[in-house]
């Protein structure tokens, strides 16, 4: 117990780095996967066909391969570079990884959004003469969204957990320096795991129930 | 609504629509292959093409010396895993619908906890746990092993506890009515149709579960990814290549699976074996119409 009150600056530090980690991946998720949806739904096939490869090769390799493959592929191997800081630049390199993955669920969350509007506000959009962009982004997105905020909710939890595997490639992020952290106390192993086991906790649940409220607030009432 | 496709965000083309969209086809086209190009360009500069580092997957011997022995590690943890979570899951998830309060909430709390937690954290926790507070060594399998039963386990119990509550209550209430006992009720009524149910979701919790081996590597567990991302580029030093390898590994299987859970979904909605509508797993996004593999988040 004393371990886990002399350590608290370290693990709130680890933290913030998972806190960090999930915005910042969650924000170009958020994007990239919007994009990617509607490619999906776009009047051209090769536009379609591109969002579906990416979406099926994303969702079938393991998060593990991907971060490890943006950690020692792009970063040591083709020497892509953000920073001169060898930390910082691993943690851009772990954030490309979790928003290339987490995107491709947003992306089939959206377009299952897209599924629940009503064929008839696609329908008088085109009749009134909105083009496909319109369409979208005026009548039909606006909707989608509104109606798949609980399953974003639950795809930003995953990530939120997902974070952790940026440990592959060194990001000091909470399950790290949970590791570290028991190698420096062995005698204390269980405190610790509580207490960053109620650290996710802490994250996750009023997340869950943040997004519950918002879907409610914000579903589309018909 | 499954009938309903997406094509009616758009008019069917007209002339001027059709030349715009072969142009479009064309600009999109050549920006892909420009993109292609410039990576590729890029494995170029670092040396990355040489066939020196792409031959040795055309060589059986490793195949069978260095990736085979991964493949099977991955597959025997997901193996060993799914066959105990399974029952597992079925433990908690029944359990979560007792009526004593004192199995029903330790189930919840286990559920919910497990739930909560990222696998990392638990695989960490048996692995240093196990030997500091039980005295002993867990091997990497023995850990990953561990973390996967109990995170999987716990995702299970929900797709139980969904799959029993989707039989119509109308099943127990006769069940009762010709004076069958709660045991028997959920052993001849209940299970018997939610099994049919929930078979779907549990094979994409397999995907998942086979998926999130891959953790292992970062314990040291010398799986299919440890084949391509620590042994195969310590021989050839060609990490990128095999780790593209190992990838196409992972999606193949992953895919054959996902097309056995479609292909069970199919099965039991028309099944007239039961009752219940099959249960969709959790976190699950369900579109009309998509393709097999992972549905699950995470």
């Amino acid at each position: 117990m004393q371990a886990l009150l002399d350590e608290f600056p370290v693990i709130l530090n680890a933290f913030w780095l998972t806190i960090r980690l999930t915005l910042a991946s969650g924000a170009a998720a958020l994007v990239l996967g919007t994009i990617l949806a509607a490619m999906r739904v776009s009047p051209l096939p090769v536009l379609r066909g591109i969002g579906t490869a990416y979406v099926n090769i994303l969702r079938n390799t393991p998060l593990t391969l991907v971060i490890v493959f943006c950690g020692l592929g792009l970063g040591l191997v083709l020497d892509v570079s953000f920073s001169t800081s060898l930390s910082t630049n691993y943690l851009w390199l772990s954030i490309i990884g979790l928003s290339a993955y987490t995107a491709a669920f947003v992306c089939e969350a959206i377009r299952s959004g897209i599924n629940t509007v009503p064929v008839g506000q696609a329908e008088a959009a085109r009749a009134i003469g909105l083009t496909f962009s319109q369409n979208l982004r005026l009548i039909v997105l606006p909707q989608a969204l509104r109606a798949v905020v609980a399953p974003l909710g639950s795809i930003l939890i995953a990530l939120t957990k997902n974070t952790t595997i940026a440990a592959a490639i060194g990001v000091t992020e909470a399950s790290l320096t949970m590791k570290t952290l028991f190698e420096a106390h062995g005698d204390a192993v269980v405190p610790i795991f509580f207490g960053f086991a109620l650290g996710f906790l802490v994250l996750t649940l009023p997340t869950g129930l943040l997004f519950t409220w918002l879907s409610r607030r914000l579903a589309v009432v018909r | 609504m499954s009938t309903r496709s997406t094509d009616i965000l758009y008019d069917a083309p007209g002339p001027r629509a059709r030349a715009r969209n072969t142009v479009l086809t064309v600009v999109v086209v050549v920006v892909a292959l420009l993109a292609a190009y410039t990576m590729v360009a890029k494995l170029g500069e670092k040396n990355q093409l040489d066939p020196a580092l792409w031959t040795p997957f055309l060589r059986g011997d490793v195949w069978i010396n260095l990736i085979v022995p991964g493949l099977l590690n991955t597959l025997s943890a997901a193996l060993v895993a799914s066959l105990i979570a399974v029952p597992f899951g079925f433990v908690l998830g029944i359990g979560r619908l007792s009526d004593h309060a004192l199995i029903r909430v330790p189930a919840g709390v286990v559920v919910e906890f497990f739930r909560a937690i990222p696998l990392l954290i638990m695989i960490f926790a048996v692995m240093y746990g196990g030997s500091a507070v039980f005295g002993l060594t867990v091997t990497p399998f023995a850990a990953v092993v561990v973390g996967l039963v109990l995170y999987n386990g716990s995702v299970l119990a929900e797709i139980v506890r969904a799959g029993i509550q989707a039989v119509p209550r109308g099943q127990s209430e006769a069940a009762y009515a010709v004076g069958l006992r709660k045991g028997q009720v959920m052993r001849m009524i209940l299970l018997p149709q939610a099994v049919t149910a929930m078979m779907p979701a549990i094979v994409s919790q397999l995907v998942v579960l086979l998926k999130d081996t891959a953790l292992g590597f970062i314990v040291s567990f010398e799986d299919l990814l440890n084949a391509g991302a620590r042994v195969l580029p310590s021989n050839f030093n060609n990490l990128i290549p095999s780790v593209i390898v190992i990838a196409v590994v992972y999606i193949i299987i992953n895919l054959v699976v996902g097309a056995v859970a479609t292909w069970l979904e199919r099965r039991s909605r028309r099944s007239r074996k039961t009752t219940a509508t099959p249960v969709e797993p959790p976190g699950a996004i369900v579109v009309a119409g998509t393709t097999p593999g992972v549905s699950a988040v995470d």
